[in-house]
């Protein structure tokens, strides 16, 4: 069987950012990348049922839709042991947002034909919370977010989900497999890469494939297969913190006035 | 010509979530910038039950949906709301940026090409049609998105981020055909979160929280001491919880607990996250010390400290 992990290269801001000439977004020169936090827990996961009872046929396929510099994180997973890495990019993906990421994926899925599909709750960049599901709607899976726990016996045609719930409560669902689930932070321990692993993956191969390839028509790529468009971007006005500047020692001595002026008040 | 404006509440256990409430507030002030009719539906095995709380002011039709289970199941709710969809033809669909939503939002836009965004905080309409704000790059930026050629813009609302309405109007009722669908889920039951540590953080006046600023597990001892010595309750932010550095039961967020009696509470290493604010915004003093100047918690705290949190408190601890 077939595990699918699609997976993001995730921005933060350099200190000191500027916007693109359009406004529309940042200036590249001032992102510093990284992998989607949450993509380290579904790669766990898809290697917890590789490694585990009846595991031992089981593909880890990790996938992302990026510019070449995504390969980082391709490379990172299969440090971890993903069996295979698979990158697709085309210029018009630019434009694209969550909705337009989840159409490319899913004509990689259509090729891949996966019994299970993780992807994370949402990225750390922009949160937006939408990719794994939109794939499960196109892909016409059943689908669960925000899974806190799976228990999955690889072959089996259906699997039982935590789903987590606001307040820390849960619901527990059986689903139906082929699946597309999202999975939570903490749904395992995610593993380091060996040093042997990270010189490995160094020297395996990625295909790479643009999304026409995939048979990803004009009409469904980039902005036209979105949902949204960027109008702009900026940064919002600073709300009301009061900075308490000085040396550590001045500030902490004005953070212990704060707090005994509320044991005072207490 | 798609008009109107379609706010689905969520339920759970039998209760109207209140973020329902907060919806129709975000939707009663579009209905009177832009004049189009508001309504709100409700999907559920006996959805009557939720009629009474949801008949609220500026609401002009309540819209029931009956469904095979009360609990939440994604394919239903899917497919109820694009019966409603179609049953009222609006031009804007507003959902809670929940853990239900997320679970099926994003197949009900892409499956019938509705205009799509989540968490969104603000919403506006201009002459190119509906206007959504949401954030970016760990809320660092303000995005501003529409939705060019289409008629329908379904939206996920950020909770907290509107007035929920609290009085009531007179709507009319209607039912909604249910859908045929046929689930591939099933939900099996509820569970209550692990109890475990004795602490109190709803009850708490005064926390100390501790986010993955702190770096490692050896270094969460000084900061149990430094809560200590000052007097406060110790919590933290989910990746503290999730490594299994503190209990489950001392995390403050959106999937854990709310610092309800909380008056002051001080961040730690903490970015700000809305899940983590969604359990401490309201807290009337927050310090929050962090080295990234930038750091969205500062936008909601009182103070702000711009250092790291070992020389703080260090630094602290002397005063104590
Ligand atoms: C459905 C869902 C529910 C969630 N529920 C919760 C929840 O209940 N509670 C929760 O907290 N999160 C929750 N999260 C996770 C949330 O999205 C964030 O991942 C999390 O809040 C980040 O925690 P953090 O701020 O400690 O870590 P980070 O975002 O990594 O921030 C660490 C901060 O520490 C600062 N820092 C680093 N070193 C130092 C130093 N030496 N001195 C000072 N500052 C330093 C950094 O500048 C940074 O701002 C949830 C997510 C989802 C999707
Ligand atoms: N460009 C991408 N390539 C591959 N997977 C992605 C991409 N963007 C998002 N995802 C998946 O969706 C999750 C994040 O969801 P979202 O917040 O909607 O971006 C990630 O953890 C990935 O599983």
């Amino acid at each position: 069987m077939k595990i699918l992990v699609p997976i993001k290269q995730v921005a933060t801001l350099d200190e000191d950012f500027e916007f693109r000439e359009d406004g529309r977004d940042i200036d590249p020169d001032f992102l510093i990348h990284d992998l989607n936090e949450w993509d380290n827990y579904t790669l766990e996961e898809a290697m917890r049922l590789k490694e585990g009872p009846g595991g031992e046929g089981i593909e880890v396929v990790v996938a992302t839709v990026g510019p070449e510099s995504a390969d980082e994180e391709l490379r990172k997973c299969l440090a971890k042991g993903a069996d295979r890495a698979l990158r697709v990019w085309s210029d018009a993906l630019e434009d694209a947002d969550a909705i337009g990421v989840a159409r490319v994926l899913a004509a990689l899925a259509r090729r891949e034909s996966p019994d299970l599909i993780f992807a994370g709750v949402q990225a750390t960049d922009h949160a937006c919370g939408a990719t794994g599901m939109a794939l499960a709607g196109l892909l016409d899976l059943p689908h669960a977010a925000v899974v806190a726990a799976l228990d999955y016996t690889p072959g089996s045609n259906s699997a039982t989900v935590r789903r987590e719930l606001e307040g820390g409560s849960y619901a527990s669902v059986r689903i139906d497999c082929p699946a597309v689930l999202t999975l939570q932070l903490g749904i395992n321990t995610p593993r380091y890469a060996s040093l042997r692993g990270i010189k490995q993956a160094a020297q395996r191969p990625i295909e790479v494939l643009d999304a026409e390839a995939l048979g990803v028509t004009a009409d469904a790529l980039g902005a036209a297969g979105s949902a949204s468009r960027v109008r702009r971007m900026y940064v919002p006005e600073k709300g009301r913190a009061q900075m308490i500047e000085g040396t550590p020692a001045e500030q902490a001595a004005r953070l212990a006035q704060i707090i005994k002026e509320f044991g005072g008040a207490a | 010509m798609m008009s109107g404006i379609l706010v689905i509440s969520e339920h759970r256990n039998g209760e109207l979530r209140p973020v329902s409430r907060e919806l129709v507030g975000a939707a009663v002030a579009l209905k009177d910038a832009t004049g189009e009719p508001l309504r709100v539906a409700v999907i559920g095995e006996a959805p009557e039950r939720y009629v009474a709380e949801l008949k609220l002011a500026g609401v002009d039709e309540v819209l029931t949906v009956q469904a095979v289970v009360d609990a939440f199941d994604p394919e239903i709710y899917e497919a109820s709301v694009r019966a409603l969809i179609e049953a009222r033809q609006p031009s804007l669909v507003l959902l809670a940026h929940s853990v239900d939503s997320l679970g099926y939002a994003a197949p009900l836009a892409v499956k019938n090409g509705y205009g799509f965004a989540t968490d969104v905080f603000g919403i506006e309409r201009d002459a190119d049609g509906w206007v959504a704000t949401r954030a970016g790059y760990g809320q660092k930026v303000n995005i501003e998105v529409d939705f060019p050629g289409r008629s329908v813009v379904v939206l996920t609302v950020r909770p907290g981020a509107y007035k929920p309405v609290e009085t009531f109007g007179e709507p009319s009722v209607s039912a909604v055909p249910a859908p045929a669908v046929t689930p591939r889920s099933q939900h099996l039951g509820f569970e209550e979160p692990a109890g475990g540590d004795d602490v109190n953080i709803p009850g708490a006046e005064f926390i100390v929280s501790i986010g993955r600023g702190v770096g490692e597990e050896d270094n969460v001892e000084e900061f149990k001491e430094l809560a200590d010595s000052v007097g406060a309750t110790l919590g933290c932010s989910r990746p503290i919880a999730d490594a299994g550095w503190l209990p489950k039961a001392r995390q403050v967020g959106q999937s854990g607990k709310t610092a309800a009696a909380c008056k002051l509470y001080v961040a730690m290493g903490i970015s700000g996250s809305v899940q983590h604010m969604a359990g401490m915004k309201h807290v009337e003093t927050i310090v929050a010390v962090n080295t990234d100047p930038e750091a969205s918690i500062f936008t909601i705290a009182r103070y702000g400290i711009v250092g790291d949190i070992f020389d703080i408190g260090r630094e602290l601890r002397n005063h104590f």
